[in-house]
Formats: structure tokens, sequence, C-alpha cells
């Protein structure tokens, strides 16, 4: 901008308000003090006591808000439903995979050097996709690495021709279903319908221990605590400013002067690594990944998350993925006929009746209730 | 004969060295065709002297056929059917049913309890010592193999070509005396040919150079997959250099017409899958392409059209079985009936708040997919349910010696087709078409003419759901009907309209065909797997470079 702009734009606003702080700051105590003490030095037997069970499940969820998060910033923020997140959760999630498995040494079930399932399809040396795969440093690249570069050339190419809206959706749709079915096979080496499991230790560390299930959750809390940090940067800069002048009126922008191009390469890119992060996280956490998390209801559901927490928030995706999860697995043990039920009326009734989510209904009720306190005062 | 020659070498236990004279017998041709041959000459002989068939069999040779060691009754059977006679016939039929006694000097046909004489068919009393026949399965074999030969023989044209069909895999040797007789009666141009190649593929396997040389010249016009064994087995073996020549040059002739087989039928079932998804994407052309609805439950739509044709199915079971082969022609209305008014019933409840909205739409459609998965789980089970095809749509037509068209595909591709013209008919030509062009195109203006343009959307859903439930009929012929039926189309159909355009019928209908003709011979170079991961790259790429489709409707609009 070489002349002043006549208008005067309003000053961005603070990272996080005050008490948007102090939030944060109690999250980030309760996921790395509260929880670790409660899971693991209240005796079992206790009120407070924080089971082994709900530590996986919360570090899941944790998880999945992470992707919910990363398809906030592209669907909440920028207008691109994507329907391709459950491809980079499961790449990223596969390149931990690999890890895993190479971790595994000679303690397979066949005492071989390779992975069980290359034993059993006769193969005598790795494919050259795994030469990384015994170096974490590299592995910790590659997670961030192969669902970015994938998701840049995809991007590259269907923004440049403008595919949009439905168009951009099903195209990503059909994207994730390809590569389940690549993932499926046999021959290119990862580990077909199984997937991966049977994971012995990370790091040379076992990986079933309490203390490592912890360590495992306090990172995922504190990887979200990040991201968290890291979108609202983003997105209340200019750049987030263009990105949700794309996604309100996309020719404005190119009259105006701007090319969207890299701005919707840039923000679909970097949600695409969030969402292999969550993947990686997601896969030492449950113990197996297989191509399953890439079929198209898994992207769906990514996109349910954000809409019932509330699109463009940011801490409403967050809510809508502990909200969804948590009710699947209160429901899927309850009774496990009405869950599909249930998650069908979610969707229909979030998209008819709460467009702007959980958090959008909290606003609301919160901005009537002002209303009727203001109407009574005088 | 599969049948046969495989018994033969299969013996029952207990024959011990006899199982390998079995095939010894029938694998040292000279001996054998030499023998048969005389004896049919001069039966032949005796024949025509006589001038009177029906007395062919005698006594000794129904007891020589009905018991003994196996070998010889063999060697009896092959006798006596060189000069078949309908006593022959149907003394060779009883044996194979088991309905024969043996007495110390002849056999006895038994019917209901009374006995008969096999020669004079006069009824005779039966002996107290009357053993029942054994035939192990071997002699079994023999008997089906003799039966399919005699009928060769048969005055009526079909029996004789069933049994020219049984004997299209025939190699064995000893079957040419009579192939050579049937040849020679044979007047039907067609079965003569047939039975040509069929001679000349036994003597492909001739010691005598010459013969092997003609058969192979002869086979050289063959069309038949089974020649190509025959031929790449004889030249494995085959020493004389000009023979090996003339059966090198066959194998390239032969194997360069199956070759249009195989395309041809890789056309076909490519035709086949397309007019399936042609089906799909009919219902979708008019939800998305026209009305610009993404339904996500459209596959779910299909699968409501699948099992109302199930439970058709159950109806006709119980109330009507002697109509059953009719149930399919009753269940296309009902297939429609049920989806057109679960559409309707969407649209009224859902679609219609988020016209406009295409992504919101997406997510709620996907919910009501899931729901009406979950519906049909609770009422009709998880698992897959059976649907039988209708008699008349089992079966196919040959068209070529390895091109069969089976039925049931055949008359899908006509269903695809007659929908096809029934919704282009639908959309030019009637009012309703009119109104839903008309909405389509500006909703303002269609309703200030007075269009009631609410209506207009719900029957269009309908419409478009219905053809969904037509859809899910057809499919229901070929494929699995159960809760998942829906997901494993809609990713193709949804690729088959984005290819197409929207808004275009014509696109659609390109866009499905050549997906699936091209999906099939991707399939046949690559796998199924990586075909289909090939056409959806392909389709990416193609949606790159032509974003609205192969026909882009021309226009200026701009959000």
């Amino acid at each position: 901008m070489t002349t002043p702009s006549p208008i005067q734009l309003p000053a961005p606003a603070p990272l996080l308000t005050r008490s948007g702080w102090s939030a944060f700051i109690v999250a980030l105590i309760v996921v790395c003090a509260v929880a670790p003490v409660l899971n693991l030095w209240v005796p079992a037997g206790s009120a407070f006591h924080l089971s082994d069970y709900a530590v996986a499940l919360l570090g899941k969820i944790m998880c999945y808000a992470i992707c919910a998060l990363a398809m906030d910033l592209i669907w909440g923020y920028t207008g691109i439903l994507s329907l391709g997140h459950g491809l980079f959760f499961a790449l990223g999630g596969y390149v931990m995979g690999m890890y895993l498995m190479r971790q595994i040494g000679r303690d397979g079930n066949y005492k071989s050097d390779l992975p069980d399932f290359m034993v059993f399809l006769d193969w005598k040396e790795l494919p050259w996709h795994w030469a990384l795969s015994d170096s974490f440093v590299a592995t910790l690249i590659l997670i961030v690495a192969v669902p970015g570069v994938i998701a840049f050339v995809f991007g590259y190419f269907a923004f440049r021709s403008r595919i949009k809206g439905v168009y951009f959706s099903i195209i990503t749709q059909a994207m994730t279903y390809a590569a389940m079915l690549l993932f499926f096979r046999n021959e290119t080496g990862f580990g077909g319908n199984n997937g991966f499991t049977d994971f012995k230790r990370i790091l040379g560390m076992p990986l079933a221990t309490q203390n490592m299930r912890m360590t495992l959750f306090v990172l995922t809390g504190v990887t979200l605590l990040v991201f968290f940090l890291l979108a609202r940067w983003l997105v209340r800069s200019k750049f987030g400013r263009v990105l949700q002048a794309v996604r309100d009126a996309e020719t404005r922008v190119m009259f105006s002067g701007y090319s969207p191009l890299p701005y919707k390469l840039t923000i679909w890119t970097i949600s695409a690594m969030m969402c292999g992060v969550a993947g990686a996280l997601y896969v030492p956490q449950v113990g197996i990944i297989n191509p399953g998390e890439m079929s198209a209801a898994n992207s769906i559901e990514i996109a349910v998350w954000a809409a019932v927490g509330g699109r463009a928030t940011l801490i409403g995706p967050i809510v809508g993925a502990f909200i969804v999860n948590g009710a699947k697995s209160w429901l899927t043990v309850t009774a496990p006929e009405f869950w599909l039920y249930f998650l069908g009326a979610l969707f229909i009734a979030v998209t008819l009746f709460l467009p702007d989510g959980v958090v959008g209904l909290v606003k609301k009720l919160k901005k009537n209730n002002n209303k009727k306190t203001e109407g009574a005062a005088p | 004969m599969p049948a046969a020659r495989q018994s033969r070498f299969r013996g029952i236990p207990g024959l011990g060295s006899r199982m390998f004279r079995g095939p010894l017998l029938f694998q040292t041709p000279p001996a054998c065709a030499m023998l048969s041959s005389i004896f049919s000459r001069l039966i032949a002989c005796l024949l025509l002297c006589a001038a009177v068939q029906a007395h062919a069999l005698t006594v000794e040779a129904a007891r020589a056929m009905a018991s003994g060691d196996t070998d010889e009754r063999i060697a009896a059977l092959q006798q006596a059917i060189a000069t078949p006679d309908d006593a022959t016939l149907a003394f060779i039929r009883a044996m194979g049913e088991d309905a024969v006694k043996i007495t110390a000097d002849k056999a006895i046909v038994m019917k209901d309890d009374k006995g008969y004489d096999p020669v004079s068919g006069a009824e005779v009393p039966v002996p107290d010592d009357a053993e029942d026949i054994v035939n192990n399965n071997r002699m079994r074999g023999e008997f089906d193999a003799a039966l399919a030969s005699l009928q060769l023989l048969s005055p009526d044209v079909a029996q004789r070509r069933t049994a020219i069909d049984a004997l299209r895999e025939e190699t064995d040797e000893a079957r040419l005396p009579l192939i050579e007789k049937a040849l020679a009666a044979e007047k039907d141009v067609a079965l003569q040919a047939r039975l040509e190649a069929i001679r000349a593929r036994i003597l492909l396997a001739s010691s005598d150079a010459s013969q092997r040389l003609k058969a192979a010249q002869y086979l050289a016009t063959s069309g038949n997959p089974g020649t190509r064994t025959v031929l790449l087995e004889q030249l494995r073996n085959e020493q004389d250099p000009q023979v090996k020549a003339a059966i090198q040059a066959a194998l390239t002739a032969v194997e360069g017409r199956l070759q249009w087989g195989e395309k041809l039928a890789a056309l076909f079932t490519g035709i086949s899958l397309g007019s399936i998804l042609l089906l799909v994407a009919l219902g979708l052309a008019i939800t998305y392409g026209l009305m610009g609805v993404i339904n996500m439950a459209h596959g779910e739509l299909m699968m409501i059209g699948a099992y109302a044709t199930y439970v058709m199915q159950g109806v006709f079971q119980r109330y009507f079985p002697g109509a059953f082969d009719w149930y399919l022609v009753a269940a296309v209305p009902v297939a429609f009936m049920a989806s057109a008014l679960m559409g309707a019933v969407l649209e009224r409840s859902v679609i219609r708040f988020l016209y406009g909205r295409p992504l919101e739409t997406l997510l709620a459609t996907w919910g009501i997919s899931l729901m009406l998965q979950q519906l049909v789980r609770t009422v009709f089970g998880a698992q897959n349910v059976g649907v039988e095809n209708p008699a008349w749509m089992s079966g196919g037509v040959q068209l070529m010696e390895n091109l069969q068209l089976p039925w049931n595909r055949v008359i899908i591709v006509a269903f695809a087709l007659a929908v096809l013209a029934g919704v282009a008919f639908l959309i030019s030509k009637t009012r309703l078409g009119l109104f839903v062009r008309g909405v389509t195109q500006n909703r303002p203006i269609a309703s200030c003419m007075g269009v009631n343009t609410a209506r207009v959307d719900t029957y269009a859903f309908a419409l478009g759901s219905g053809i969904a439930g037509l859809a899910g009929c057809a499919l229901s012929q070929v494929g699995n009907v159960g809760p998942d039926l829906g997901q494993s189309y809609i990713v193709d159909s949804f690729m088959v309209v984005v290819l197409g355009g929207v808004g275009q019928l014509a696109g659609t209908v390109y866009a499905a065909l050549g997906l699936g003709v091209l999906n099939k011979f991707l399939e046949g170079w690559t796998g199924a797997v990586l075909a289909k991961i090939a056409v959806l790259v392909f389709i990416i790429i193609f949606i790159q470079k032509r974003p609205q489709g192969i026909f882009a409707v021309k226009g200026r609009t701009a959000d």
C-alpha cells in the first residue's frame, strides 16, 4: 500500500480479551496440572479421580476439536466447505502410524524387522515411502508436510480454476474417496483393510502406561490451545479479514484488486496441516489407524462439530466437538440404535434452527436477557 | 461334457487299478477308435440289411450294459449307442435312474413296481433273486454322455442343438464315429458347421499328420474360447513342423476373434454400468441439476425403492404365488411412489427452508440419509435382504461364442433408456416440465405469472426422488439390497452430474454412459480399484479444464 487508505480501518481487536486470557490460562492449568493430578495421584476410589477411560476419551475428543478448529478456519471464516479433512487427519495419522510400526521392531508376531503385515504379504524390504519412518524428527516434519503438500497441490489447481461452493465440496469428497480406495489396497504398503495397530512404544518408551497416556493427553491439550491462539491471531489479522471478505463476496474482493487464490490456498494448507497434527496425536492414543478414517461420513461429521458449536467463532467448533462426541460416546453405549437417529436429527436441527450453533444461541439468550433487564430497569 | 470326463478320472474307491485302466482305454485312440468304427460300420451294415432299427438292442447287450466289470459295461454301452434306437435310449435312461434290475441272464426295466423287457417293452415277471443295478460315478457319467450323444441323432432340431451345445468342449476321440454319423445325417447348415468344428477339435489330436493339418486349418475359423485351449495344448505336443505352423496360424486367428468378443463384452458391461449410473444420476439431474438442491440422501431414496421392490416380492410370494414372475412389473410403480412420497415429505419438512443455502442443504440431507439408513436397519434388519430375479430375467442371449448378454442387464439398459425418454418428455413437453423450467430459470417472474412455485418445487423434488426409487428397483435386480446400498453409488452419481454439467439432461446421459464405459475398460486393464481411482482423478482434472461440466450453460450470472 503506497497511498494511505482514505477509510479509517477500525483498530484490530486484541488477541484475547482480559476475560478471554483468564479463561485461556484456566484451561491451560486444567489440562497441564489438574487433569494429571486427578488421574495419577488421586486414588481410584475417590470421587475426584479421573479414570483412564475418561482420559482416553477426552484426549480423543481434543484431537477432534483440533479438526473442528481447522474446519472452522476454512469453512466458518473462508466459506469453503471441505469434505476432505478426514483425509488430512488420516494422512497425519498414517505418518505417525508408520513410525509407531517401525518402533515395534522385532517384537511383532513374526519376529521380523519388517512390520507384520509386510511379512504376511511376503515382502522382503521396506517400500520406498517407508524410508523416513525410522526417524522421529522426519516423522514430525512429515506429519505436517504430507497433508500440507497434498492440500497445496490440490488446492492450487482447484482454486486456480475457481471451483467453489458445492463443487469444491464434492471434488474434495471424491479425492478422499479415491484415497480411501488406494489405502484399502494391500500393495500400496499401508496395511490394507486392517491398517496399523498393535503399537508397542514411542521414542523407545512403552505406549501402554498411565504416564504415557497422560503425557499424550497433556500434549494434545496444549496443542489445541496453541492452535486456538494461532487461529485467533490469523482471523483477526488483515489476512483473516480478507478471508472473511472472500467468504461474503468473493467477486467484490476480486474487483477490489485482491486475488483470492493465495489467501484461500494459504488457509486451506494451514487447515490441512492442523488436521494432520490432530491425526498424529490421535493414533498413539487410540492405538489404531485404518482407511475407515477416510470414509465420507467422517469428513462430514467434522463439519457438523463446527456447525453445532457455531461457525465463525473459534470457541464454537471446540465446544461442538465436545458436545457431539460426548453424546456419541454416551449414546453408543446406552442406546446404540438411537445414535444415528440422534446424529441425523442433529444435522437437520442445527442447519434449520441453529445457524450460528450453540455459541450463537448462548449469545442470543444473553442479549435477550440484557434487553429484558434494560427494559425492566427504568 | 465336463461331468463325464471328470468322472472318468475320479473312479470310485475300491476299483484300484481299474481307475488307471479307465483313462488308458480312452487315451489309446487307435485301438479304441478302430474297434468302435469297425463295430459301427458292421452294425450299420446289419441294420441296412435288416432295415428294422427298433430291434438293434438285444437282450445280451442290455445285460452287458447293466452289470459286470465297469470297463466291460462301458464297452457294451459304446457299442449300443453306435447304432441307437428308441429302446436303447429308454434303457440307458432307465439305468441312469437306477430303475433296472438284473437277473442271471437278462436286465429288467422297473416301472411302478412292475418289470418290463427292455427290448420288446412287454411286461415280464420279476424274479425274487433279481438284484438292483449298481452304478458308480464313472458309469453315471457314461450314461449322461451316451444320452447326449444319442440326442445328436434325434429328429428334433432343438434336441440336436442342446446335444451339440453339450459336446462343444469335447475332445475325446471315442466320440468321433458318432459325430461323423451325426454330421452325415445333419441337414441344418448351422448345426453342420458346429459339428464340423467339434470333429476338427477331436481330429487335432489324431495320429495322422494330414488329419491334424486339416483340423488346424478348419479350427482357424472358430471363435470358441475352448478351441484356444485345445490349440495351445496340441501346439506344445506337436512334432510335425508343417502342422505346427498351421496350428500357430489357427491360434492367431482364433485369438483375434476372441479378442473381439472380449472387447464387446467389456463394452456391454460398460454400457450396463453406465445405464445404472444414468438411472441414479437422472434423479439427481432434476433435484441437483435443475433445482440446485444437493441431496446427499439421494442414495437412501434409491434404497427405499429397492426395499419397496423387496416388499412387493414378499407380497406376491404370500398372496399371488401364481403370478410371482410379474412382481417386478408391479414393483416399478410402487418403488416410484414410495420414494416420491418420501421425497415430497422431505421437501416440505426440511429442504424448502434451505433453498439458496447449498452447503447447509448438504449437511441436512446427510443427516436425513443417516436417519433413513437407521430406519431401514430397524425395520428390515442390518443384513442384506434377498431379491430374486423373475424367471424371465434370468439367462441371456448368446451373441458370440464368448459373448453372452445376461437378460437382467439388457432389460436394465432398456429400462434406463425408457426412464430417460419419459423424463425428457416430462421436462420438455408437459405443463409440469414447463413450470419446473420456469421456476428454476426465474423464480420471481414465474411466481408473477401465477405459478405456485412452492408446489412446483415439491413436485419436482418428488419426481427426482421417484426416479431414484426406480433406480433402486433396477439395482435390486443386479446387486445387493441392504442399508448401505445408497452409500456406494452416491459418489459416482454426483460425479456424473458434476461432469455432465448442472441443468442438463443431455450432459447427464453422456457423462453416465461415458464414465461407465471408461470405468469398465480401465478395469480390464488395471483392476477394479485402480480403475475407479483413475476415473476420479480424471474427473478432478477434467473439472479443472471445464468447471461447468461438458455442456456448460452460457450466461452472465455473477454473484
